[in-house]
């Protein structure tokens, strides 16, 4: 597992330092904000339906083992089958296992992350088997062999330059001289490139954003329509997806939907939403011969019953790191596995252990934009913290932290002496400061006051105040 | 213990409890068998006429376009002028629905007209579509013999000839019409507008790998 997490505090330094980084980041956030809330806008129901899509994932949680049996049920009847994967490497076999037997040589991809989880790429290619994404953003970073850093616009990090500087040196059978004029130069010459591939593949692999147990569908959400070229031109088609992506119903699916591209593209609908169940039937002209569901656990059956259980509900719409000023300033790749921002911080130390990121949970102001957007309210920042107090309790966070935080507890648990010695500071800081009110450098505050100035507290505590406002209250 | 084993029984231990009694089950099967609505916004449910034209504004809205023509009689008119108006090649690839037969595709002999899947090389095609959901302005286009999946992807414009009597208000009442008439085929299609990109700097451009073009052929048929 490629995981650079322990890393974090360099990443987000380089990040921060990052010229084109930046430019990228201030260029395209602004736009999946005014989106989000230009659609939720349009739909008054909004709130009420991100209450039923907690529902629904939760009833379907809390009975995850019948709808996931129910799921294979259908899908067998449909003349598909189930590979059913408790890990990564079971995840990767069973993907091989299928596109050996289908002696193939090229597999077409859609997006998927659990695909980056899983490091299915570099297996196959090591198995002599040639991997090509198809999607835009996968594409291009397929090409510079980095890894996505969003989860559903895996190439938000790149500016145009980036792509024209990138097709050039790839597509070396082009004349050198031509001429991107636009970014729709860009998507033509991709499209072109691609379309060859999507047509020589003999295993065409996606990912799911939902399972239906009713049908024994696998449902993708795309806008490209690669998604549909991977999964309806080879001969195979295998569907990727973790255990947590099934619903009971057509119905329940609708209803996520409703607020699925609402969060994340800001879209009502995305342009293609497409529901596979089993392969080609009788006298059909097109669409796949064999069907098959890769259904991977990886850790997360593990998170049931946990604090964490509300993490799979999570579908995976990116509104968290749309909206979060930690992502926002830093990018997706600082937190150094495959899932970023808040979302990322809850989940990672799930899947890849807390030793390794616990500085994930840490990369978080609390400020709360992340529960506040997400469609299926799950309460990031009180995960976020779980894993805070699971670090502490673990003896993982550094010693200075410890012995601060150890210090505040011993004061916060008196509080005669807590509320006389802020009294004091309060005043000894507001004396200090002067007229200007504020510090432009204060020992122990370095990393506060190297970027702005620290004003000064001005009056008394909360509680002097909150004394004095219920005196004058009182007749 | 195979791997299903393993995968059910860890989640079990997570739920704390084994797998789920006959009784336990028969609500749930209960569930699905009856597949129960949830809420459903109030922008769809309006009368007939307009969820048409709530279909069109949002079809529109999403960059795809609509005539509305008075019969089947008129399609190959609407067709050949739409074609020519783009500047498209009048070569068309049709799928082999009945309802697509009954077109009187001779009256503009200058369509180049072929029957069957889409191929690499077809710029245009022409399906019949099954519902179309007002409420996104989304036509929900299942796989059959005679709707191949292919024409919606491959060809540069897609051309959907629907009857106007097939336009419902949310997604669900579209699912409860295809299990009504057939059941869950291979491939269900929600198409809604265009295909897309905003990969590049989260800047839209239409046309990626999909169809570049969307145009919808709304046939007047007076069933309310």
């Amino acid at each position: 597992m490629h995981i650079s997490s322990p890393q974090f505090h360099q990443n987000a330094r380089r990040a921060m330092a990052d010229a084109g980084l930046q430019k990228a980041l201030a260029t395209s956030r602004p736009h999946f904000l005014e989106r989000r809330a230009n659609a939720v806008a349009n739909l008054p129901e909004f709130e009420m339906l991100r209450d039923t899509a907690r529902d629904i994932k939760n009833h379907t949680l809390a009975h995850l083992d019948f709808y996931l049996e129910t799921f294979e049920q259908n899908v067998e009847k449909a003349g598909g089958k189930v590979h059913w994967c408790p890990t990564a490497d079971d995840a990767r076999d069973a993907v091989l296992r299928i596109c050996r037997e289908a002696d193939a040589r090229t597999v077409t991809k859609g997006k998927s992350m659990i695909s980056e989880e899983i490091e299915l790429n570099d297996h196959l290619e090591r198995n002599g088997i040639q991997p090509v994404e198809t999607d835009l953003g996968e594409y291009i970073i397929q090409l510079r062999k980095e890894a996505p850093s969003h989860i559903i616009a895996p190439a938000f990090h790149l500016n145009r330059d980036d792509w024209e500087t990138q097709f050039r040196l790839s597509h070396t059978d082009l004349p050198a001289d031509r001429v991107f004029a636009e970014r729709r130069d860009i998507l033509t010459e991709a499209r072109a490139k691609l379309r060859a591939r999507f047509l020589a593949a003999d295993v065409g692999i996606t990912g799911a954003n939902f399972l239906i147990a009713e049908t024994g569908s696998s449902v993708i959400v795309t806008n490209e329509g690669n998604g549909d070229l991977t999964q309806t031109l080879p001969r195979v088609h295998i569907a990727l997806a973790t255990i947590e992506k099934v619903v009971p119903t057509l119905e329940d699916c609708t209803s996520l939907l409703r607020v699925l591209a609402r969060s994340a593209t800001g879209q009502d609908f995305s342009v293609y939403t497409t529901f596979s169940t089993g392969g080609r039937r009788p006298r059909d002209l097109d669409g796949p011969e064999e069907y098959h569901v890769v259904v991977v656990d990886n850790g997360r059956s593990g998170m049931l019953g946990s604090e964490f259980q509300d993490m799979l509900r999570c579908i995976r719409c990116a509104a968290c790191m749309n909206h979060c000023p930690v992502y926002g300033a830093i990018g997706g790749h600082a937190y150094g596995w495959v899932y970023p921002g808040p979302m990322g911080s809850v989940l990672t130390p799930s899947l890849a252990g807390l030793d390794r990121t616990k500085n994930l949970p840490n990369a978080s102001t609390f400020c709360g934009k992340c529960e506040s957007v997400c469609p299926v309210r799950i309460p990031l920042p009180g995960l976020m913290r779980h894993w805070r107090e699971r670090e502490f309790e673990r003896h993982l966070t550094p010693a200075t932290q410890r012995r601060n935080l150890g210090l505040w507890a011993w004061f916060a648990q008196r509080p005669a002496l807590y509320r006389t010695a802020t009294r004091a500071s309060i005043g000894a800081l507001k004396l200090l400061s002067g007229k200007r009110g504020r510090f432009k450098s204060l020992p122990m505050a370095g990393n506060w006051t190297q970027g702005r100035d620290l004003p000064a507290p001005e009056g008394g505590t909360f509680f002097a105040r909150l004394a004095a406002a219920e005196r004058a209250r009182r007749p | 213990m195979t791997p299903k084993e393993q995968v059910l029984g860890s989640i079990r231990r997570g739920l704390r409890r084994s797998a789920l009694s006959d009784e336990q089950a028969a609500p749930l099967r209960q569930r699905v068998a009856a597949h129960p609505r949830h809420l459903i916004p109030a922008r769809s449910r309006i009368d007939h006429a307009a969820q048409i034209t709530l279909f069109i504004a949002n079809v529109t809205k999403e960059y795809g376009t609509v005539i509305r023509v008075g019969g089947v009689a008129d399609v190959p008119g609407a067709i050949s002028d739409y074609l020519a108006s783009q500047n498209l090649p009048s070569r068309i690839v049709v799928a082999p629905h009945p309802a697509l037969r009954d077109v009187p595709w001779h009256d503009r002999p200058l369509l180049e007209i072929r029957e069957g899947r889409a191929g690499p090389l077809d710029p245009v095609s022409v399906t019949q579509g099954f519902a179309a959901i007002a409420e996104t302005g989304t036509l929900m286009l299942p796989s059959a013999p005679e709707r191949p999946t292919t024409l919606n992807l491959l060809p540069d414009t897609a051309i959907v000839v629907l009857q106007a009597s097939r336009v419902v208000g949310p997604y669900e009442d579209a699912w409860d019409l295809l299990r009504a008439e057939g059941g869950m085929p291979r491939n269900v299609m929600f198409v809604t507008g265009p295909s897309r990109s905003a990969d590049i700097e989260q800047t839209l451009e239409l046309g990626a790998h999909g169809p570049r073009n969307l145009h919808v052929v709304l046939i007047e048929d007076h069933v309310s």
